[in-house]
């Protein structure tokens, strides 16, 4: 049982390696922030400008979302940070990391908007036509609307899975919680920071689910 | 003349809906269009605001030529209030709300400007109080009482009327045709496609038949029920009425 301790729960090695993982924790929430902010709004952007029917925008929008949604995350940014800089662009670990779990948020996120877009009845079109709005005023004024607030639940559940991914910039050396863990188990032979890597994550995480979970019941629709 | 349609074809793919269908409405009008499902009638009334795109013939709302290139027609439809079979207001706003969203978006009026306009038209289909209400807090004839407020708050030429009260409960049909027929009182212009054969017969000024795309027979609510010269329409009265 002390062995045992000793190997998973050494406060030695924990209290050594704690503030590199409290830097990891920083470096995540960042990503993590980044990537929902220019994953939502881009993929929101996509989904409305699917709305306009332009047939070759939105075969192209069709074609990058679909690939974008087959690839694993890493496959992507592993592509980005080591295959890129063979045709002459060079990103950071961290800007890898961050535009691929973007990109893949945004193919979600458009996917979901657009399924929000198609589901209000055509009649809500028609009756804001009719008063003479636009087509640009109809989509904001009347579809996003109702559109985003059916879209919140799986959106919100999809950020959570897409926003965890962040673990996998430790691949490409991205100082965040993992490659913090990873990095201190190496020096120390020990465990334990392991450990604290994946309690840090729950308290990073946890949080955000039962968020997921208050919008989800905040959300529910009701005609 | 407010409404002139002539020679008005439209087909959805090979099925040709209307054949060339001649509408006149003047000012201060009730014309009442009845007929058999299937007969276009409902094709009529939207291809009138272009919510369907007419394959050919002509439209004219107080003079402007709809189907002229380069109309703008976002401005001839707040001209042409409509009001439809499932009411079609917006859940996430309140009836005021809904009401003003054309006022503040079309007509670029203020918000102050705006509600004020809305609680009038709200006032004028006796639903003032339920300014605040959401859709889902209305019922079906309050619905679609803030969906004719909606319309009327544009100040339209003409308002149409696609089935106002077939979603609706028996006992709230009541409340909307009182509203329509206080509206024929103040003047309105309206064309109406129902099948509340007693309404028309007390309220309309004109009755138009149509069948299969065509307009059978028009005339005024007593020769139309009465004696029509068509017995395919003393059939269809027959039916609506048992």
């Amino acid at each position: 049982m002390s062995r045992f301790a000793d190997t998973f729960l050494n406060w030695t090695v924990m209290a050594q390696y704690a503030p590199k993982i409290l830097e990891g924790a920083w470096v995540t929430i960042q990503i993590a922030v980044a990537v929902v902010i220019a994953g939502i709004a881009s993929g929101l952007a996509l989904a409305v400008l699917r709305a306009f029917r332009f047939r070759m925008a939105s075969a192209l929008i069709v074609l990058a979302v679909d690939v974008l949604r087959a690839l694993p995350p890493l496959v992507i940014i592993i592509l980005f940070y080591f295959a890129l800089p063979a045709v002459g662009i060079q990103m950071s670990a961290w800007v890898a990391t961050w535009l691929a779990l973007s990109l893949v948020l945004m193919a979600f996120s458009e996917e979901i908007f657009w399924a929000g877009i198609l589901s209000v009845p055509k009649g809500q079109w028609e009756a804001a036509r009719s008063t003479g709005l636009d087509f640009f005023q109809t989509l904001r004024d009347v579809v996003l609307p109702q559109a985003v607030r059916l879209t919140i639940p799986p959106l919100t559940n999809r950020t959570i899975a897409i926003t965890k991914n962040t673990a996998l910039g430790a691949v490409v050396a991205v100082g965040e919680i993992l490659y913090q863990a990873q990095s201190a188990y190496s020096f120390s032979y020990n465990p334990s920071p392991l450990l604290l890597g994946a309690v840090a994550y729950l308290i990073l995480f946890i949080p955000v689910v039962y968020f997921g979970r208050w919008v989800e019941t905040r959300f529910a629709w009701k005609r | 003349m407010i409404l002139d349609v002539s020679a008005l074809r439209k087909s959805f793919g090979h099925l040709e809906v209307l054949k060339g269908v001649d509408l006149k409405v003047r000012p201060r009008e009730l014309v009442f269009i009845i007929g058999p499902s299937g007969s276009g009638k409902s094709t009529l009334l939207r291809c009138c605001n272009r919510l369907e795109e007419p394959t050919s013939g002509s439209i004219r709302v107080e003079g402007i030529d709809l189907m002229a290139p380069g109309v703008d027609i976002n401005a001839v439809r707040r001209r042409i209030g409509m009001v439809f079979q499932s009411f079609n207001l917006y859940p996430h706003l309140d009836a005021l709300g809904n009401v003003t969203l054309a006022l503040r978006k079309v007509l670029k009026k203020s918000k102050a400007e705006a509600e004020h306009t809305g609680l009038h038209a709200l006032a004028r289909v006796g639903l003032a109080e339920k300014a605040q209400a959401y859709p889902n807090e209305l019922s079906g004839g309050q619905q679609q009482r803030v969906a004719i407020a909606r319309a009327l708050a544009l100040e339209p030429a003409i308002l149409m009327f696609d089935e106002p009260t077939s979603a609706l409960d028996p006992e709230l049909v009541g409340s909307v045709l009182n509203v329509m027929r206080e509206l024929r009182e103040s003047g309105m212009t309206m064309v109406v496609v129902s099948h509340e054969m007693r309404f028309a017969r007390s309220a309309a000024d004109r009755v138009i038949f149509m069948d299969q795309g065509l307009v059978l027979e028009e005339g005024p609510p007593e020769k139309l029920f009465n004696q029509p010269e068509h017995p395919r329409i003393r059939e269809f009265i027959a039916s609506i009425e048992h």
